[in-house]
């Protein structure tokens, strides 16, 4: 059986390890993230939740998932 | 009598009528800040922007607590020490859902809190031209006030004291001199330390206040929000009745005719 590759990324400055042909929209729902209370921006730049299953992801990628907290 | 219902608070065309904005930070645990919240009838809270935690999905949610349909989230760049991630901060919280709406904060210094006026005047105007509607945090200066105001801000909030520190508003002048010249909404800010503290903003012709640790902070937070609450609603009623002049001597309340 063919071994399938992956890549690695670093999600909310954590390293992680996915499926090469991964897209954005997979590692939300991989996830379990709701995506209507989160932003998210990929290496700097913010992304339009409604593209992210047409978003794939690269080695070294830079992903921020945020969303809001308390705060003063 | 003052009628208190004909006297909106507007901030960027929208209607409220407490004028108290709370901030949702410092408390032991969501079910007390929610339910300080409800008690202080505040109909605006700041919150902050940060990472989601990936690891654990269990923790709970601020949106799970406070309806942001039900109250005005106010998103805020607390934390932020420059003008590029002020900005990374707020077009990240307009994303999640449409937020234009926001309170810009940058700070200068970590010991102090006082905001670094130089970065939140750059900030100011780059977030009004891109159609924020911009509330800004700011130290009690009355030419910066002034300065923000033309860069497009939204409200004006100055400090009474540092961030936290419960000091009540030191410097009622300035205050003053800005509600002067300024229509925007005027908003004290950071450093109250108890209700009478927010009723002397009021006072000085503030149009609100916002708190946090002197509620979150407070020995008994559900108690504190209430007497905010109150003071805040005292404060605005005793500034639209007109006080009385200030004399040196004094001046009996009893009429002198007819006395035994």
């Amino acid at each position: 059986m063919k071994k399938i590759k992956k890549i690695k990324i670093r999600l909310n400055g954590n390293i992680k390890s996915i499926f090469v042909d991964y897209n954005l929209s997979d590692l939300i729902n991989l996830h379990k993230i709701p995506l209507k209370k989160v932003a998210i921006e990929l290496n700097g730049k913010i992304i339009d939740k409604k593209k992210i299953s047409k978003i794939k992801l690269n080695n070294n990628d830079k992903i921020e998932i945020v969303h809001f907290i308390g705060g003063g | 009598m003052v009628n208190l219902k004909k006297d909106n608070f507007i901030i960027a065309k929208k209607k409220f009528s407490s004028r108290l904005i709370v901030g949702t930070g410092k408390y032991k645990n969501m079910s007390q800040c929610a339910k300080a919240i409800k008690l202080s009838g505040a109909e605006i809270v700041t919150v902050a922007v940060r990472r989601v935690n990936i690891s654990d999905r269990s923790k709970p949610i601020l949106m799970d607590y406070i309806d942001p349909k039900k109250i005005t989230y106010l998103p805020n760049t607390a934390g932020c020490f420059n003008s590029k991630e002020a900005l990374r901060t707020l077009r990240l919280a307009r994303e999640i859902g449409g937020w234009k709406l926001v309170k810009l904060e940058v700070l200068g210094d970590k010991k102090n809190l006082f905001p670094d006026m130089i970065e939140t005047l750059k900030s100011t105007e780059i977030l009004a031209k891109e159609g924020f509607k911009v509330m800004v945090y700011c130290n009690d200066d009355p030419l910066m006030a002034k300065r923000l105001e033309n860069a497009g801000a939204d409200a004006i909030m100055p400090l009474a004291a540092p961030i936290g520190s419960g000091l009540g508003i030191q410097n009622k002048i300035n205050i003053q001199i800005i509600r002067k010249q300024t229509k925007l909404p005027l908003i004290i800010d950071a450093g109250l330390g108890q209700a009478s503290d927010a009723a002397v903003a009021m006072e000085l012709g503030c149009d609100g206040v916002l708190v946090n640790t002197a509620i979150a902070k407070a020995k008994k937070p559900f108690e504190m929000a209430q007497a905010f609450k109150n003071a805040v609603i005292a404060g605005r009623q005793s500034y639209r009745s007109g006080r009385i002049d200030k004399i040196l001597m004094g001046n009996p309340s009893s009429p002198s005719k007819g006395i035994i």
